[in-house]
């Protein structure tokens, strides 16, 4: 069964597109992370989903339901904001079990689902306290808990690791990535952060201006991009673009190669100096500007000694690299064409 | 050291500013209360002197009192006040939650139409509102003070409240969508308390000039039974005789209730301060 469909859905906010034609489909118990640029309408269209915004065009439905026109307490969904969004004026367990109890569920019911859910984020010994005092990450798990307190047909997560603390982040994501295991749902997840969405994701949808760029598993959209925004976008420290730098690209064609796979080499088809080197114990970033004075970076994995202002010549395998044509589209197979080695 | 001595320093300076200023402020309440507790003759003899043995007198608080119609005049005055604030608080509110939550064609043009009464006083139309009045039946009913100092206190109203609404978190307003509240109850249970502070501010400042307000209740509500205590205590204003020591005592009279409206206020606007809300 799918837990969402969405059909050629369109946005507009007065004159101004922001979702230009948006089709996609999630599967039950799927993690599917919206991941983009700000501004590129992953948020909205997070909303359009939840129904807090009304698709200008197309059809939204979730779990086989066409829920285009139903207001969003209706459709199932529990939504998790950055904000965290608790009400000020409950405690943590009126905050869970204030939707139960607009749904008019028994009042047996809201009690256990709050206590499963408390238990489930370790909450319970909070469970009278104001969400004004506890800690950040303790306010996520409550915005956490009251979602899944709703036994919803799809989560939604918006942003909601952006306003904790690095340490705290990460803890939280793993949470997160326990807790879909644990509860097989269907969510939907936005980040601007591709680490948390290369981490978290069964499913990556890559947005830019309002249009999906790319949707596939992690490893897929790193191994095989569509095109030059979305190599460019997922993978940190980002791929290098050449245009300049190397012999015999034909004209308007970019080379695309990752920091890892760039290797120093005696004989290398690109010749540069260090500008500045990174080292972080576990692996070694060396930002080298070219000779043709494009700049790159190259990821080492120990450590390396390599000085500042160092010259070197890099290499790399063929096999580890992309090749984009002007308007960033990939050329693949017969169209890629091939660099001479040095 | 040098910073903590400094510190110090500021504060005295500050609080010695902030001393002068409360004296010279609370003056002329002070003169108008001692000197309602002495006979006539020592309150032109000596307007400074406070009151004793031989001044002490409860002439103008009798005189108040006697002349029955007081607490008449106190309750409308009252009634009045609490109305218009209700009414400016709720209407102003609401208002503004429309003007800051929600996107509809002309809302920029709406805010300003709204925020226009705040420029334009409410005095120059006083002939078409008696004319209005006067063809609806509601010359000489407090209705006809309540309704126009509604009116002029929203304005303001609407003008802070929706600054302070817009500042509600979006995503506080969907969680309650998504939990199914209304509309109407993510205004009252959600936003409302929130900006507390704000109508605290709002109740503030409309009180005073609604309470103190002489010309509507002359023109609008001038019979003995809607009248109001500014209009009551002319009675003790001649041409040509002051009855001074009534007109002190009913001023020092006058001052409790607004006191005690202005600290109920005064408690909300620190609550909501010291509360906060969940960021």
């Amino acid at each position: 069964m799918t837990a969402l469909r969405l059909e050629h859905v369109d946005k507009s906010f007065g004159q101004v597109k922001v979702l230009h034609d948006i089709s996609l489909t999630v599967e039950d118990g799927e993690f599917v992370v919206f991941v983009g640029p700000s501004g590129c309408g992953k948020s909205t269209l997070l909303r359009v989903i939840a129904g807090l915004e009304d698709a200008t065009a197309g059809r939204v439905s979730i779990a086989g339901e066409e829920v285009t026109h139903v207001p969003p307490a209706k459709r199932g969904i529990a939504m998790v904001f950055q904000t965290y969004a608790l009400y000020p004026h409950l405690s943590v367990r009126d905050n869970m079990a204030l939707g139960l109890k607009q749904e008019g569920a028994p009042r047996a019911t809201v009690e256990a689902q709050v206590a499963k859910a408390s238990h489930m984020l370790s909450l319970d010994d909070y469970l009278k306290r104001r969400p004004a005092e506890l800690s950040g990450g303790q306010r996520q798990r409550v915005a956490i808990g009251r979602a899944i307190v709703r036994d919803p047909k799809l989560f939604l997560f918006d942003e909601p690791l952006s306003n904790l603390d690095a340490a705290l982040r990460m803890n939280t994501r793993v949470e997160i990535a326990a807790l879909h295991r644990t509860l097989s749902a269907s969510m939907i997840y936005v980040t601007h952060d591709q680490i948390e969405a290369m981490t978290l994701a069964d499913k990556i949808v890559v947005l830019r201006d309002g249009r999906i760029e790319q949707v596939g598993a992690p490893m897929d959209l790193y191994n095989d991009p569509a095109n030059r925004f979305v190599a460019g976008f997922l993978g940190s420290p980002a791929m290098n673009f050449l245009e300049r730098s190397v012999a015999g690209l034909p004209e308007g064609v970019t080379l695309g190669i990752r920091p890892e796979y760039l290797r120093p080499a005696p004989t290398g088809r690109i010749g540069g100096t260090v500008t500045h080197v990174e080292r972080l114990g576990s692996d070694t970033n060396l930002l080298v500007e070219t000779s043709q004075g494009e700049r790159l970076t190259l990821r080492m994995f120990g450590q390396d000694q390599t000085p500042v202002g160092a010259p070197v010549t890099l290499d790399w395998d063929d096999a580890d690299a992309f090749f984009f044509d002007a308007t960033g589209r990939r050329l693949t197979g017969a169209d890629q064409p091939s660099v001479p080695a040095a | 050291m040098a910073t903590a001595r400094d510190s110090t320093r500021t504060a005295i300076a500050a609080h010695a500013v902030l001393i002068l200023y409360t004296l010279i402020a609370l003056f002329p309440v002070f003169v108008i209360v001692i000197n309602s507790f002495k006979t006539r003759r020592a309150i032109f003899r000596e307007p400074l002197a406070l009151p004793d043995a031989d001044s002490f007198s409860l002439v103008g608080y009798e005189t108040v009192l006697r002349q029955g119609d007081f607490f008449l005049y106190f309750q409308n005055s009252m009634i009045v006040t609490v109305a218009s604030l209700f009414f400016i608080l709720l209407f102003g509110a609401m208002a503004a939650f429309a003007l800051a939550e929600y996107r509809f064609r002309f809302n920029t043009l709406m805010g300003l139409y709204l925020a226009l009464g705040i420029m334009i006083p409410i005095r120059i139309g006083t002939v078409a509102i008696l004319e209005m009045m006067v063809g609806t039946g509601l010359v000489n009913t407090l209705w006809a003070l309540i309704l126009v100092y509604t009116a002029q206190g929203l304005p303001l109203a609407v003008f802070i409240l929706s600054a302070f609404m817009k500042g509600v978190s979006d995503d506080l307003k969907n969680a309650g969508r998504i939990d199914g509240l209304s509309e109407y109850k993510i205004f009252f249970r959600l936003v409302l308390p929130l900006v507390r502070p704000a109508m605290a501010t709002v109740a503030v400042f409309n009180m005073i000039p609604i309470w103190n307000d002489l010309w509507f209740p002359l023109i609008l509500a001038p019979a003995e039974e809607t009248k109001t205590l500014t209009l009551g205590s002319q009675v003790f204003i001649g041409q040509f005789v002051t009855d001074w020591n009534a007109v002190l005592s009913a001023l020092s009279l006058a001052i409790l209730p607004v006191m005690a409206l202005y600290v109920v206020f005064s408690r909300q606007l620190i609550r909501g301060i010291t509360s906060g809300a969940v960021k």
